[in-house]
């Protein structure tokens, strides 16, 4: 018998190492004789903690939102008595969803151990690199990628065979592989995912490309952020240096490679290859102009190749099945599969991975589950702070390379931040510019200056103090900074403004000339009252305020003094009879 | 010797550690980073002496040093409390009311983003996103992970801490 623990940050998060603890006390109490082990995400993170037991003969039995207290039930009925508690199982839709995703980049999460090597090889792990490296030449790995069709992961979408096809072709004895493990963009965790729950398929990937191109080192750039991909990664280096898939003449062959790991130490801007290139060398983060490219003058002036985790984590799966494989699935111009993070307001959220050219109705709804507490979608933010909102208005839209941007939104590294009628659009492109602003280098005066000329005058609006001609300055600002800056932060900064502007332009009118949020989140924007007609006298209202604004008694009508006011929506929140208004 | 700021000109670091992380990575070009990191675990913040010792031993200018330290969010120039809050203010906790938590922290500890509670147990840190997203809003106390949180959960966790320091 086996038993998993999904224990990726998110299970943790949710109390799956409270979960295991019990397990583990429990085996050594009933002296249980049976495999524990704690495995990476499964995706369904909205289900966490999940407790999955595999009978000797294959049966599969999947516990959901399991408590310390279930755990404890599951080692007694389960474990020790045979019996399966059906209320602990995972709904039957969530099994069907689960089923009707497609995953190679997520292949072994939460199915095999991350931190054992031997149980990623079972899966079929190294083959490929084998292969790539005692069978084919650099050229025919490159064209495997090709035919693939596979484009870069981490959002810009370029082809990987180009890059690697590129870096092949620099004269040079040293190169470097690069993976860009510096997920930042808020929102999305597929990247984390991988790297705690299949770190060897990053490594795999690296060394089929670093084979192809030539490289003699591999770095990963990871975020300190993520310190359990980090201790993942380290055992996981570890582990296959001493099995010989990494070091010198790997297989057998001439062939050298090892890799190490870099941790990042917080900055956006160094997702950008020459910014996380410098930040490599020791430096700040800080981009450069390209030409020349990576690919010619990279790390220490080398050749550089720099692909993100899951974009990696693809390639093993690729060699091994064929390019075609690949290019069977998605769409015309998009193939394969990719990851997208679920989060915001939605039912199931979590990690799904499908072929590219889904609707984002299909993706959300059909997937998603819809919306939390059935309330009515309003957008889905998509590609980050270098993306944009898109509306309910086009939620047809497949989601590809192509139909993305044509909304003003990208793809990005694949985040879905889905968003219903309580959220306001002039708020998260305040959100945004907050962030761009904040994470810009400093490096160029359009992008360090416009991005803070921006996010004063969204701030103004929220605030209740929009004036006539603000929307005009926004674009003319947007359009500069993106003119004006160097790299991909700066260009994009403004297209969380844009695309809010181009879908809901009328909710900055009504901001900016009625004083009004009709999302009601804009809190200098609200007035608080109670309703003499629905109020139960309960006092629950005037207990939540902490700023003692509400007035009266049990038995008593309930008054807000708007001076003392401030707005938080704690009595909204509190009363149990819609007795506070919100306008 | 003493200045207004309370130094005496005496050594108050113990370097023996930093020592060795710089004679590990004294000779490799670029692991200034990597240095900073390590001297941040050591004393949990990068005071100024230590910056100049850094400094010194990697033969970087201290300008340079303190350059490179304070473009990057993880370095900290003061100390922090004994359990530090990082507050994950991304996207997805944004929507789900990331902001409400953080009022609940300061009403809480009376603290705000990047202060100290006087007793030394809580700092408060405002970032970027953690990355368990779907568990909004979240924050990270040392190595935890907390998800889902609400006010009066994050107060239930607080008061649990304190009663354990």
């Amino acid at each position: 018998m086996r038993i998993l623990v999904g224990q990726g940050s998110c299970g943790n998060a949710a109390g799956a190492n409270k979960v295991f603890d019990v397990l583990v006390s429990a085996f050594l109490e009933n002296d249980i004789k049976a495999e524990l082990l704690s495995t990476g995400c499964i995706g369904a993170c909205y289900l966490e903690p999940i407790v999955e037991i595999i009978a000797d003969n294959g049966d599969k039995c999947t516990y959901v939102r399991v408590t310390a207290e279930d755990a404890a039930q599951i080692v007694e009925k389960h474990i020790v008595g045979g019996n399966i508690i059906p209320e602990l199982l995972m709904p039957d839709e969530d099994v069907k969803a689960l089923e009707s995703q497609t995953k190679i980049a997520l292949r072994n999460c939460g199915i095999i151990n991350p931190e054992n090597i031997d149980e990623y090889i079972a899966n079929g792990g190294y083959l490929a690199a084998k292969k790539s490296i005692t069978e084919l030449s650099q050229d025919e790995v490159i064209k495997i990628i090709e035919i693939s069709g596979l484009r870069g992961r981490g959002g810009a979408g370029f082809p990987t065979y180009f890059k690697w096809n590129a870096a092949k072709n620099s004269p040079g004895a040293i190169k470097y592989m690069v993976c860009n493990a510096d997920e930042g963009d808020p929102g999305a965790f597929m990247d984390r995912a991988v790297l705690e729950g299949d770190p060897h398929s990053v490594l795999e990937g690296m060394l089929i490309g670093g084979y192809s191109m030539g490289a003699t080192e591999g770095i990963i750039y990871v975020r300190a952020e993520y310190p359990l991909a980090i201790w993942r990664l380290e055992i996981a280096i570890e582990q296959a240096r001493e099995k010989g898939y990494l070091g010198q003449n790997i297989f057998g062959t001439n062939y050298s490679f090892d890799i190490r790991i870099k941790a990042g130490a917080g900055a956006f801007v160094c997702g950008e290859e020459t910014a996380l290139i410098a930040s490599l060398e020791g430096e700040r983060g800080m981009p450069r102009l390209r030409p020349p490219y990576p690919a010619v003058k990279g790390y220490w002036g080398r050749p550089t190749n720099i692909n993100n985790v899951e974009t990696f984590a693809n390639v093993p799966w690729i060699v091994a099945n064929g390019g075609e494989a690949f290019a069977a699935m998605g769409a015309v111009s998009s193939k394969g599969t990719k990851v997208f993070a679920l989060t915001g307001k939605i039912k199931k959220g979590g990690l799904v991975e499908i072929p590219m050219g889904y609707t984002l109705r299909e993706i959300i709804f059909d997937i998603g589950g819809g919306i939390k507490e059935d309330r009515e979608f309003k957008a889905v933010q998509m590609g980050g702070p270098s993306g944009g909102c898109i509306p309910k208005s086009l939620i047809d839209t497949p989601v590809t390379y192509e139909d993305i941007p044509a909304t003003g939104a990208i793809v990005g590294s694949g985040g879905m931040v889905v968003m219903d009628d309580t959220t306001c659009m002039v708020d998260m492109a305040r959100f945004f510019l907050d962030f761009t602003e904040k994470e810009s280098c400093g490096k160029c005066s359009y992008c360090r200056v416009g991005t803070k000329r921006m996010l004063e005058i969204l701030n103004r609006i929220v605030n209740g103090d929009g004036r006539d001609g603000d929307i005009e300055l926004l674009e003319e600002l947007a359009d500069k900074i993106s003119a004006g800056s160097l790299c991909a932060l700066g260009q994009t900064a403004p297209n969380p403004v844009r695309t809010t502007l181009r879908h809901f332009r009328n909710e900055y009118e009504d901001h900016i000339h009625n004083k009004k949020c009709t999302a009601k989140s804009c809190r200098a924007l609200l007035t608080y009252s109670i309703d003499e007609e629905m109020c139960k006298y309960c006092t629950l209202c005037l207990r939540a305020c902490p700023s003692g604004a509400i007035t009266g008694a049990a038995r008593e009508l309930h008054v807000i003094d708007q001076e003392k006011c401030i707005a938080c929506g704690r009595c909204f929140t509190a009363c149990k009879f819609d007795a506070v208004l919100v306008e | 010797m003493s200045c207004e700021r309370g130094c005496t000109g005496e050594m108050r670091y113990d370097y023996t550690e930093l020592d060795k992380t710089l004679a590990y990575y004294g000779g490799t070009d670029g692991s200034l980073i990597t240095v900073l990191q390590k001297a941040q675990d050591i004393y949990g913040y990068l005071p100024r002496e230590v910056i100049e010792y850094i400094s010194a031993g990697l033969k970087l200018k201290s300008a340079k040093v303190y350059g490179v330290a304070t473009f990057y969010t993880q370095f900290r120039f003061n100390p922090v409390g004994k359990y530090l809050i990082l507050l994950c203010m991304g996207t997805a906790c944004h929507v789900n009311g990331a902001k409400t938590i953080e009022e609940a922290i300061i009403e809480e500890l009376g603290i705000s983003d990047g202060e100290t509670t006087e007793d030394g147990l809580f700092t408060l840190s405002n970032v970027a996103c953690l990355g368990c997203c779907s568990l909004s809003p979240v924050m990270m106390i040392n190595q935890d992970t907390y998800g889902t949180l609400t006010a009066d959960k994050v107060k239930e966790i607080l008061d649990g801490l304190r009663a354990a320091a």
